[in-house]
This record gives C-alpha cells, sequence and structure tokens, in this order.
C-alpha cells in the first residue's frame, strides 16, 4: 500500500486544523503563509500522485487495512490524479487572490477552504458510495461556510436557498444510498460493479430506483437542466474566490456522473447497463440552451459568467453523456478547460466591479475603470475561451466534443445547438465587454456622488497580484490549447482505463482477498 | 411491524416534502428535519427489520441484524443535526437581516436607494 494515497485528504485536514488555531486576526499575516504554503505542498503532491498514477495501474488504499469490500477504501487511478491536480491548482490560484484582501472580510477563509479541500480530494478518492457522500458532506459544508463570507442580506438570502437545496439532495442522496445496499449488501463501488448485472428479476425496480435518485443527485451537483436554478442566484451572490472555487464543485457531479455510472451502472451491467445514458445528452443540450439565452439575457457580469458556466456545463455533459472512450477523453479535457476559464472570469468580474464603484458589476455604461486596458485585455481572452473561439482552451475542447459526438444518432441536432449556442454566447460576451469597456461616458456630477472616483493610477504591487492571478489562470486554458496534443494522449490512456472495469475492480478486490487469505 | 415502519416513513417523507415547498423559512427548516428522520427510519430498515438480534455473527446465534445501516445512520444523524443547527442560524440571520422569514426575497439586484447599503456590503474595500 502506498500511503501518500491518504496524504491528499490528511493534509487539508491538518492544515485546517491549525488555522483553526491562528483564527484571530493580527494572525491573518501567518494564516496566509500556512494556507499557501500548504496548498503549494497539496499541488507538489498531486503532480506526484498523477506521475504515480501514470504507470496505468489502479491503486487502492484499505485504510486501517481492512480488506475491501468491508472496510474503506481510496482508489487512485488517472482520472483521480488529474481531479486532484485540477484541485490543487485552481485552490492555489484562489488562496492567492483571497489573500490580497477578501480573507479580511471574515475570520476563517483559509480554514474553510482547506476543509472543502479535504472534501473535493475525498470525493475524488474515494471508492466506495458511502464515503462519496461523507466527502459530499465536508465539502458542502465547507461550501456553506465559504458561501456566506463576508455576509450581507442578498448573501444570507441566497445561502440559505443554496443550503436548503444540498440538504435536500443530501437526503436523496442517503434514499439513493440504502436502497442500493439493500438490495446488493454493499455499497464500495468494485464490488457494486460486479454485483448489479446479477441482481435478480424482483429486485432490479428498487435498484434502478436508488440510481436514478443518486442521478438527480449528482445532476443537482452538476447543474444539469432542470435542476440547475440554484447555480446563477449562489454563485453570483457569494464572494468572488468563493464562486471561483466552486467551479470544481460542479466538476465533482460530473466526476460522480463518470464514476458512478461509468464503472457501476455502465453498458455491461446487464439488464440495469446504460441506465442514464438516454437521459443524460438531452438534458445536456437543453442545459446548453438555457445556458447560452442566459448569457444572453444577463444584465450584470456575474450573472454573465454564472451562466456561461451552466452552459459549459451543458458541454461538458453531452461528452459525458456519450459514456465512451472518445467521449471522455473530451470530457476530461473540457473538464479542466471549464473550471479554469470560469474561475478566471469569476475573479476578472470582481477586479472590474471593484474599480466601478456603485454600479458593480451592472451592464451599465460608466466612466473607464482604472487598468482598464490590462482588464479589457484579459476579459477579452477570458471570453474567447470561455465562447469556444480559437487559439484558447475552449476551441479545442468544443472540437473535441463535435468530434466525439459525430457518430451519435442525434449528431446533427448536437452540432446544430453546440454552435447556435456558441454564437449566442459570442454575441453576449461581445455585448456586456463593449458596454464595459467601451461605452465610457465623461465621468458626470450625478455618476460619481457615492461612487468611488475611478482612479486613472498606475498599477500598484498590491492591484498587481490579482491580475497576475487571473493572467495566470487564462495563460492556463492557452498552454491547455498549445498543449492539447500531448495532453489529450493522456486523457486517451484515462478513459482507456475508465474502460478497463476488471483492472479496477482487481485492483480494490483483489489484494484484499491477498491480505485476508494471509492473515487467517 | 413492517407496516407500521414503512407508513411511518412515508408520512414523515410526505410531511416533509409538504413543508419543503412552503415559502417560509421556519416550515422549510421543519421540512428538512422531517425528510431527514425519513431518510434515517428508512436507512435503518434498510438493513432488514430484526429485533432482539445480536449486531456480530457467532457460532451460537441463530441470526443477525445488519450492523452497517446502524452505522450509516449514525453518520446521517450526526451530520443533519449539525446541518440543522447550521440552517437555523442561517434562517434567523436572514430574517434579522432582511426583517422578514420569506424564502423567495425578491433580491433587489438592480441597485436604487434602498439597497445600496446591502450592496455596498459586499463591496470589496479597495486595495
Amino acid at each position: 500500500m502506498n500511503h501518500w494515497i491518504v496524504v491528499p485528504t490528511v493534509l487539508p485536514a491538518m492544515t485546517a486544523a491549525l488555522l483553526l488555531i491562528l483564527a484571530l486576526p493580527h494572525h491573518l499575516k501567518h494564516q496566509r503563509v500556512v494556507s499557501i504554503g500548504a496548498t503549494v505542498l497539496m499541488l507538489a503532491l498531486a503532480i506526484g500522485l498523477l506521475m504515480l498514477a501514470g504507470d496505468g495501474a489502479p491503486r487502492a488504499y484499505f485504510l486501517g487495512n481492512w480488506p475491501a469490500p468491508f472496510g474503506i477504501v481510496l482508489v487512485l487511478d488517472r482520472l483521480s490524479a488529474i481531479m486532484l491536480l485540477l484541485t490543487a491548482a485552481l485552490a492555489l490560484a484562489v488562496v492567492i487572490y483571497a489573500s490580497t484582501g477578501w480573507d479580511t472580510r471574515g475570520r476563517h477563509f483559509h480554514a474553510l477552504m482547506q476543509f472543502q479541500l479535504l472534501g473535493v480530494n475525498g470525493a475524488f478518492l474515494t471508492g466506495d458510495l458511502f464515503n462519496l457522500f461523507v466527502f459530499f458532506e465536508v465539502m458542502l459544508i465547507a461550501s456553506y461556510g465559504l458561501m456566506l463570507h463576508g455576509g450581507g442580506a442578498v448573501r444570507l438570502k441566497a445561502g440559505f436557498h443554496y443550503v436548503a437545496i444540498n440538504l435536500i439532495a443530501s437526503t436523496l442522496f442517503l434514499f439513493g444510498v440504502g436502497l442500493i445496499y439493500a438490495i446488493t449488501g454493499t455499497l464500495n463501488m468494485a464490488d457494486l460493479a460486479g454485483k448489479v448485472a446479477a441482481v435478480s428479476a424482483d429486485d432490479q425496480a428498487l435498484l434502478k430506483t436508488g440510481a436514478m435518485l443518486l442521478f438527480v443527485v449528482f445532476a443537482t451537483k452538476a447543474a444539469l437542466v432542470p435542476l440547475h436554478w440554484w447555480l446563477p442566484s449562489a454563485y453570483a451572490a457569494t464572494s468572488a474566490p468563493a464562486a471561483a472555487m466552486f467551479m470544481i464543485m460542479t466538476k465533482v457531479g460530473a466526476y460522480a456522473i463518470i464514476r458512478v455510472y461509468g464503472l457501476i451502472f455502465g453498458a455491461d451491467a446487464g439488464p440495469l447497463g446504460a441506465l442514464v445514458a438516454p437521459i443524460v445528452i438531452p438534458a445536456a443540450l437543453v442545459t446548453l440552451v438555457v445556458g447560452a439565452v442566459g448569457v444572453l439575457a444577463s444584465r450584470s457580469l456575474s450573472d454573465l459568467v454564472c451562466f456561461s458556466v451552466i452552459a459549459s456545463m451543458g458541454n461538458l455533459l453531452i461528452a459525458v453523456g456519450l459514456f465512451d472512450g472518445v467521449g471522455t477523453t473530451a470530457a476530461l479535457y473540457y473538464i479542466i478547460h471549464s473550471t479554469l476559464t470560469g474561475a478566471a472570469l469569476f475573479l476578472l468580474v470582481d477586479l472590474i466591479s471593484q474599480r466601478r464603484g456603485k454600479l458593480m458589476d451592472r451592464l451599465e455604461p460608466a466612466p473607464a475603470i482604472a487598468n482598464e486596458t490590462i482588464l479589457g485585455a484579459l476579459f477579452f481572452l477570458g471570453a474567447i475561451a470561455m465562447v469556444g473561439m480559437p487559439p484558447l482552451s475552449g476551441f479545442i475542447g468544443k472540437l473535441l466534443i463535435l468530434e466525439a459526438t459525430r457518430e451519435a444518432p442525434q449528431a446533427p441536432l448536437i452540432w446544430a445547438i453546440v454552435l447556435g449556442s456558441s454564437l449566442l454566447m459570442m454575441i453576449g460576451f461581445a455585448r456586456a465587454g463593449s458596454v464595459v469597456f467601451w461605452n465610457n461616458p465623461k465621468p458626470a456630477s450625478d455618476l460619481g456622488e457615492a461612487g468611488v472616483a475611478p482612479s486613472r493610477d498606475g498599477l500598484s504591487a498590491s492591484a498587481l497580484v490579482p491580475i497576475v492571478v487571473v493572467g495566470l489562470l487564462l495563460g492556463a486554458t492557452a498552454a491547455l490549447s498549445f498543449g492539447a496534443g500531448p495532453l489529450t494522449s493522456g486523457f486517451q490512456a484515462t478513459s482507456a482505463q475508465l474502460l478497463d472495469k476488471a483492472g479496477y475492480i482487481r485492483a480494490v478486490l483483489a489484494p484484499a482477498a491477498g491480505v485476508a487469505m494471509g492473515e487467517n | 411491524m413492517e407496516l407500521l415502519v414503512s407508513s411511518a416513513t412515508g408520512v414523515m417523507t410526505a410531511v416533509g416534502i409538504y413543508l419543503l415547498l412552503s415559502a417560509r423559512t421556519f416550515p422549510v427548516i421543519l421540512g428538512l428535519t422531517f425528510l431527514s428522520y425519513a431518510v434515517n427510519v428508512f436507512l435503518f430498515s434498510m438493513g432488514r427489520l430484526t429485533i432482539n438480534q445480536p449486531p456480530i455473527i457467532g457460532a451460537t446465534t441463530a441470526g443477525y441484524s445488519d450492523p452497517l445501516p446502524q452505522a450509516l445512520v449514525l453518520t446521517a444523524i450526526v451530520i443533519s443535526f449539525g446541518m440543522t443547527a447550521l440552517i437555523v442560524v442561517l434562517a434567523l440571520r436572514g430574517f434579522l437581516e432582511a426583517g422578514t422569514d420569506e424564502v423567495d426575497l425578491a433580491i433587489p439586484r438592480e441597485g436604487g436607494p434602498a439597497d445600496a447599503g446591502t450592496k455596498g456590503d459586499m463591496a470589496r474595500p479597495q486595495p
């Protein structure tokens, strides 16, 4: 057993505990150092785990050395390792961004951030459904705190909705897990993958109900239509660093769909095989349309980004819904692209809105903002990436999705909607950018009364750091685009590993059998 | 016993869902609580309904009661208890800040003089 596999959950937990001790305001500098340092370590660890997983063998970690399926098991394969690396990179960007000012608006930003990392990392690593529930909860509980960070009536109301929706989803998760356990007697994913096909005809309906309840939960997390309405109000109301970090949470939903409905209820799972495949693609297409129309109808920049995130989830779930090698390859590329781009845009909107005084991020003409050139250029790049125009990664991601769906029966419909929604989003982003950056009336006396007069100063050092963070996130999407060749071959290996269910099951169950025999 | 447990689960779920659909925060919280009670009872019955049986299989025991759902229920109770506490505090803060406990508060997104204060709270101080 390789003990490094458990460290992505232990490290954030320990860091968060340490940060709670450092909670007093005069310790803020120490908090920042500890938080950034731990996230850098996490990034290094994720790179190490990715290299470890690169040999193609899934590795199981048995907590307390209890053999699977009786004990708790963590599984590291290529998919988990890629998701861990993405999470760590995003977290580092968000923590550095928050350290330039957002973390002074509440006590425990950094601790909550580490707890969130604990939950997300755990959800990516876990090998059984109940611990998926537990890590979902850890992730959500931290996200409730992050969501409310900074306070304010609007945020509290949106926060209540967010918490209530997620509590209902958690309850449904438990119902689903309970049903699956009642029928199969196990919650270990590898064990389930073997047992689902052999379920007797009487029990199939109940098991199917359980599986579909779980799908409702994952679809809620992934903001799949019609379960997407929580996302715009929650993400637009929360603080920018929290919204940027939440970009990974929608991806946890997509990851869970790939894992559970690829591995357990996959195409070869007998009568329960390909359970959700007929639903995912139509729902994803509607999601894409809703997102694109929302982008067009947005009246503020944060709404614009929220709906473009919904549209990107639509694109992503089209690829996920294929449940085959090319589809999963495209989905993996798109997951990384949309996480980085969405996070960059949320942070950028924050930078823009704090320079517009009382007007915030509303799409109305206002005097030119400070640092207009650099922010305008970044917005242009972010919009290109999000809409999916060359040369940034959105274009290649979309290309991969179109290529993957070429053989699908609904291909003409999918192509029409994907390309049409790109056009709508391009119009939406172009309009928003024009209003914010080009429609600048001369400052009139009535505009400046309560708002902060835009200072035309150059960039101070403290203003430079957040801009550099956004620039790096967008630079990463450019790197994703230029490195698309080698990356896609890596993702192909990943999706091949996902399709090799026997390898996964062997990695989890076979060593356990060996241990049990060796000790008895 | 089967009838009692299953009807209790069903009634609690129905009550929970009904209350969840109401437009005030307090009934919504009660609804969530009912739903979590329902799921706890439901999880218990997933290990099959048995009484007076040990949770460990031994050489002399005739049957056993499945211990795993009990562990699951314990975890679920802890999580739902904590979450209920959180959402109560959240609803209370929302009530105190907004002066109403309606769930669907029309959030004043178009800034007017009335919401300038709350909007201003959300603005980050200039670095």
